[in-house]
């Protein structure tokens, strides 16, 4: 694999960082500082995985509290709280910083830049993010406003009206859920502005929009989705914080107010929101497939027009959530169609990945074995998509353990996936040492068969009427050993999570040393040094076609010969 | 890696991208659209639905010196731009006086219009779902015009002070780019509150 060499590795000492080293105290100084965008996307990986093992605690407390009918390892009230909290931070404080940390770190490297557009709002909006995550859980120890009335948020993570009323939600819970999400939301704007600048302003050389690596047009069309999804959040936050504080009737039924508009306001972000989510996991399957396929991406203007077609379809499907609230038969069925047609764009992709598979030399490594999962679950979970998008099968299903489990599907399934696909792929360039492959493996097969476990088995409780955010049952509704299998599975998982973390942890001191392109990619991150020094690139590069790294290994059949 | 490939034809590529600042400045304000979307819909959902008066009809005035000032302003604001891009800085410091004080004018007016309609007809955000939806709206389209002062007061203190020249153009643009957006968004509100909600 080394058989070329890169001016840029070669003239730059590799541990130009490390040898900077201070006291703790200085190092530490150095990271809160830091405007890098490398440390940046360090930090958001870093922050979103320590709220991922803290959400995913609470999903295996649920878990237990649910193994049994009539179990009492958690009230009824702790457990709302619980439910609350896992759906709160899994969305805001672990997808949406792990897909902003992924894109920090290598989106600006994908392009040949050598920092983000703007660095110090970066800065800003990490800490933003960060404070409004330590905010929402401050609330378990700040959040009592009231004797005997509880601490953290317990209204759901959509939050409905009018539960959220200051008559029914007295204290300060409530406020520290819109308050957070504000905060955080108002992090997550600056970011999505920055990446937006830099993709189309910080190209380097020859890097036309048509030459760009996928996983930078993902997240160019994921920002874009961001500007006008997580701001309708806000505003109706404000409107909540208004109600709440000054008296306002927003969502005050008693004077006139509407619950049904908050529902709204809420699904308008909710649901592009889920695609905010998952089309980073495409940006990083469009990545890694190919690499471990050896062959290039199979129609790569389809997934571009794939994806934004799915960016302007997505922002008009919201109501799905809808169905049961009572609209007009012609709502319904608008979006019922709506809905169906995301799946157009997304079948495109879905038979691109597996051209991009067929007749390819694929080597089954670990991020490769995460991708071909997400492959499979997120089909399932696009059919079971289509299933709950006809209005009359939701009306039977709206609210159950069916709909748990296809969302679940997506957000574990899928996105899940991507992201240790991602982590186990990008973690060379972030370290320069490779995680291990038999841990890894270990990993993969114990929270594979976990996930199945528990989420296609929720699926059947589903069908069986069990509903959600219910934090007990009857013995006698036949779903005993349906709900301790769900558990089990949950905490198959949870062992998979915990040997990710060690691997995670020991493989930055005991990892194989990676060398600069490890897996034999095309991308322009692979030119650099692994860590890559501060600036990137000592010459900004410049390149002729979509897999510049290709057309320098091999010259004599470069790409640039064949795309137009 | 400027050497990557070597051999291939026909060297120095043309190079032009767009400014980041102007890009960052057009994303912040199509996110911002949506927060004003989500506002306009909720006032245009609960127009008539307020249980008690006052209603609209009743207290509310067209604010027309404003919004004449306010949509001046945007055109004060453009000759501004094109004075700094050419280089004549006592132009471009009356022009930018001029916007700050249209749109200041345009604060004065918002600012006794609350005033009346608070101690004269007795609504206030708590009042009726007329006053919170208004309040909301016309409130969060003051607070863009205070900012947008904030930033023309601080660029004309720094014009008096002589360290704005042409090489500042290009940030020049990005608020003025913003200002404008502010005063694109009144005519959406003034339409929305004050023709059809009246």
């Amino acid at each position: 694999m080394s058989n070329y060499s890169l001016s840029v590795s070669a003239t730059i000492e590799p541990s130009a960082t490390a040898s900077e080293l201070g006291t703790f105290l200085e190092r530490l100084h150095g990271w809160v500082v830091t405007v890098d965008h490398k440390r940046l996307g360090i930090l958001y990986i870093l922050y979103s995985t320590f709220f991922l093992l803290i959400a995913g605690a609470e999903a295996l407390l649920i878990r237990l509290q649910l193994a049994y009918p009539h179990n009492h390892v958690l009230s009824a009230q702790v457990y709302n709280r619980f439910f609350t909290m896992h759906g709160t931070t899994m969305v805001f404080l672990v997808g949406m910083p792990f897909l902003f940390g992924f894109a920090n770190y290598i989106v600006p490297l994908q392009i040949g830049a050598r920092d983000m557009a703007f660095p110090r709002l970066n800065a800003f909006s990490f800490w933003l993010t960060a404070f409004g995550g330590l905010l929402l859980y401050y609330s378990f120890l700040g959040g009592a406003g009231l004797y005997g009335v509880g601490n953290a948020p317990d209204v759901g993570w959509f939050a409905y009206a009018p539960l959220t009323e200051r008559s029914f939600s007295p204290g300060h819970a409530t406020d520290y859920w819109a308050l957070a999400l504000i905060v955080s939301g108002f992090g997550t704007l600056g970011t999505a502005i920055n990446i937006i600048a830099t993709v189309i302003s910080m190209r380097c050389k020859g890097m036309t929009l048509m030459r760009m690596p996928l996983f930078t047009w993902l997240l160019l069309i994921v920002s874009m989705l961001t500007l006008v999804t997580i701001t309708p959040l806000t505003a109706a936050q404000f409107m909540l914080l208004i109600d709440r504080y000054l008296g306002g009737h927003f969502f005050d039924t008693q004077a006139g107010g509407s619950s049904l508009i908050w529902i709204h306001f809420f699904w308008i972000f909710g649901h592009p929101e889920v695609y905010v989510l998952v089309l980073p996991a495409f940006a990083i399957a469009n990545e890694i497939i190919p690499v471990f396929s050896r062959k290039a991406i199979f129609g790569y203007p389809a997934m571009v027009s794939a994806s934004v077609a799915i960016m302007f379809v997505s922002l008009g499907v919201w109501a799905h959530h809808m169905f049961t609230v009572g609209m007009t038969s012609v709502s319904n069925a608008f979006f019922t169609l709506s809905t169906m047609m995301v799946g157009v764009p997304t079948g495109i992709k879905i038979f691109n990945w597996i051209a991009t598979l067929w007749g390819g030399r694929i080597r089954f490594t670990t991020p490769m074995l995460f991708c071909i999962g997400f492959l499979f679950q997120f089909l399932i979970s696009g059919l079971t998509g289509i299933m709950l998008s006809v209005s009359p099968w939701d009306w039977q299903l709206h609210n159950s353990y069916f709909v748990i489990a296809h969302f679940h599907y997506v957000l574990v399934g899928a996105i899940v996936f991507c992201i240790f696909a991602a982590i186990y792929y990008w973690y060379p360039k972030a370290t320069g040492r490779l995680m291990d492959e038999t841990l890894g493996r270990w990993h993969f097969w114990l929270f594979v068969i976990g996930f199945h476990i528990t989420f296609d088995t929720m699926h059947f409780l589903g069908l069986l009427g069990m509903p959600r955010s219910i934090y007990t049952y009857q013995p006698d509704r036949g779903w005993n050993l349906l709900n301790l299998v769900v558990s089990i599975g949950g905490l198959i998982q949870g062992i998979a999570v915990l040997i990710f973390a060690y691997n995670f942890i020991v493989s930055y001191w005991r990892g194989k040393v990676a060398g600069d392109d490890p897996w034999d990619a095309w991308t322009l991150e692979w030119a650099t040094s692994s860590p890559p020094p501060v600036y990137n690139f000592e010459e900004l590069p410049e390149v002729h076609s979509r897999r510049p790294l290709w057309d320098l290994k091999h010259p004599d059949d470069p790409d640039w010969e064949y795309e137009s | 890696m400027s050497s990557v490939p070597i051999n291939h034809p026909g060297h120095t590529i043309e190079w032009h991208l767009p400014s980041k600042r102007r890009v960052g400045m057009s994303a912040l304000i199509t996110g911002e659209s949506a927060i004003f979307t989500i506002f306009v819909a909720a006032y245009v959902f609960y127009m008539g639905k307020s249980l008690t008066g006052p209603t609209p009809q009743q207290i509310l005035e067209v604010p027309i010196v404003g919004t004449i000032c306010l949509l001046l302003s945007s055109l004060a604001i453009y000759r501004a731009e094109k004075a700094i891009e050419e280089e004549r800085m006592a132009s471009f410091t009356l022009w930018l006086a001029a916007t700050i004080t249209l749109g200041a004018v345009f604060l004065i007016e918002t600012t006794l219009e609350w005033k009346k309609l608070i101690y004269q007809d007795g609504l206030t955000i708590s009042t009726n779902l007329f006053g919170t939806t208004f309040y909301s709206l016309v409130g969060l389209h003051a607070t863009h015009v205070v900012v947008g002062l904030f930033l023309l007061s601080a660029t004309f203190v720094f014009s008096l002070f002589g360290w704005v020249d042409s090489r500042q153009s290009e940030r020049f643009g990005v608020i003025a780019l913003y200002w404008h957006f502010v005063d694109a968004v009144w005519i959406v509100v003034f339409t929305v509150v004050y023709l059809i909600g009246r």
